[in-house]
This record gives C-alpha cells, structure tokens and sequence, in this order.
C-alpha cells in the first residue's frame, strides 16, 4: 500500500468515526482541535484503523494514555516531565514532537494528533 | 420503571454472539404516548434493548471484572416500525474486544423482518479511576440486570 493509499483510507476512517466532512480532513488537522474529537473517538478510531487495516493497535500505542491521564511520574503542574518527553519520543518516533517539546504544557498534547501523524503511524505498523 | 429491555435470550455464545427476544404489549406505558391512536416502539428504546443485549454479552466475555458502559452509536439504520403485539429480536455479534472496550453489530427484527441495523461501541470503566470513584462494586451489572444474566447462561447451556 502506498502512503496516499494510506492517507486516503485514514481520511475515510476519520470521517466516518468523526461525523466529518471529507474537506475537513487536512493532514495538518488536528482531532480534538479541528476535528472535534472526544475522549471516547479516541477508542472508536482505533477500532476502525485495526478493520480497516488488518492491524492490531495495543492499549496505550497510539494515544498514550498513561500521559493523557496525568501519571505524577511524567506530567508535573500540568506540563509533561523530561521523562514523559522521553517516552512520548521512544514511544512515537512518528510523531512530530518539534513544536511541543518547546512548550510541553498537557493540554497542548492533543495538538500532536493530526490526520498526518494518525497516516505515518499506520505507515510504521505496515512496514513491520 | 423497570429498565429491562429485553424479555429472555434466546442465544447465548460467549464472547461471540447473543440473541434476545422483546415481546411488544400494549400494557407498556410508553405505547400511550408513542404515539397516542399508533403504537410505535420507540426508536431508542429498541437501541436500549439491542445495548443490552450486546453489554451483556461484553460484560461476560470477562467475566464481569470489567464495568462496560455504552460509548457510541454508529450506523444505526431502522427502515420499518415495530408495533404492539410484534415480537422483536435483537441479534449481536462481537466485533472486536480490546482491553478499552469492544464493539457489537446488531441487528433488530420484527416479527422475523429485519427493520434495524447498529454498531454499538462499549468503553470498559478505567478500573483505577473508577475503583477510586464507585468502589469495587461493579454498579453495571447489578440488580435486573443480573437476573438477566441468570438466564444469558441458561440460554447458553440450553
């Protein structure tokens, strides 16, 4: 499958999980932020990628929820540690971390999760 | 209110697919309203019946050690009423079952006619965050709900 091909059906899965119009879907559109997302699309868009592609998602891979839910170990006064860095970096190297590792601040991590990441993560789980 | 809606399963395989029956009946406050002179089941109510069909279904493919709440609907399709004195049913299937939940397709039938189609995606209750919040009792299954599950297993050994 080429990366377009990829993209295409990530932008499918979207709009459907999310109620969205197809142009809506950009690859810098963020889930929550533009495209409206809440807490529980999060599962329901892993359950379309998994069909959609024949994949299994483990808990936790795509949207790190030990983060999300404010673990004291990785996030401090509302900003992610060094150590939570560390891990989004390990755990996501197909995330573009650029921006965020500027200004970690937890409520910006949401902004990380666009259409593009969502197709470069499935790009990796294709390629093993 | 009892808040049953479902009568008895028919069906009953585990973690895979589970079917109930409803029987229709005039005596059910609801039919005054919807709508008075036509008796029509109300849309939602039947989602509810189907939702609880399939959240047995999902709470015992663990075992109940999980606390399963409705998260979504997708796809939900009725092209035909149900009216008093109709027997419906509601058939289930597992989807997928993750360790955050699962999701069912269902399909609803009146009197043998297929009239409603759903998905159904069930969030299992973080169990930190909920222990912390609702204690260990499990307030999903409980209740009605547990007698229903008395005769989910009967269903599934007859």
């Amino acid at each position: 499958m080429t990366n377009d091909e990829i993209y295409a059906k990530v932008a499918g899965t979207l709009v459907e999980a999310l109620n969205v119009d197809d142009d809506e879907i950009k690859p810098t559109a963020t889930l929550q932020g533009d495209l409206g997302a809440e807490s529980i699309d999060f599962l329901d868009i892993v359950f379309r990628l998994e069909r959609e592609f024949s994949i299994k998602i483990p808990r936790g891979e795509l949207f790190p929820e030990s983060i999300f839910q404010g673990d004291p170990d990785l996030v401090q006064d509302g900003k992610v540690t060094a150590k939570g860095l560390a891990e989004l970096h390990e755990r996501m190297p197909y995330a573009n971390l650029e921006e965020f590792d500027k200004n970690p601040e937890l409520s910006h991590l949401g902004e990380i999760f666009t259409v593009d990441l969502i197709s470069r993560y499935i790009q990796t789980k294709l390629a093993i | 209110m009892r808040w049953i809606w479902i009568d008895r399963f028919l069906t009953f395989d585990k973690a895979k697919a589970a079917s109930a029956v409803k029987y229709l009946t005039l005596a059910e406050d609801h039919f005054a309203q919807h709508f008075p002179g036509y008796p029509v089941m109300p849309v939602p109510l039947m989602l509810e019946g189907l939702a609880q069909t399939g959240g047995i279904l999902v709470g015992d493919a663990n075992d109940f050690k999980e606390k399963v709440v409705l998260a979504k609907l997708a796809n939900v399709k009725f092209t035909a009423d149900a009216v008093a004195g109709q027997e419906l049913v509601y058939k289930v299937k597992m989807e997928s079952l993750r360790a955050e939940g699962a999701i069912i397709s269902g399909e609803v039938f009146a009197d043998d006619m297929l009239i409603g189609t759903a998905e159904i995606q069930f969030a299992h209750l973080d169990s930190a965050r909920s222990g912390a919040i609702f204690g260990d009792h499990n307030f999903v299954f409980t209740g009605e709900l547990s007698r229903m599950l008395t005769l989910a297993r009967a269903a599934a050994k007859s």
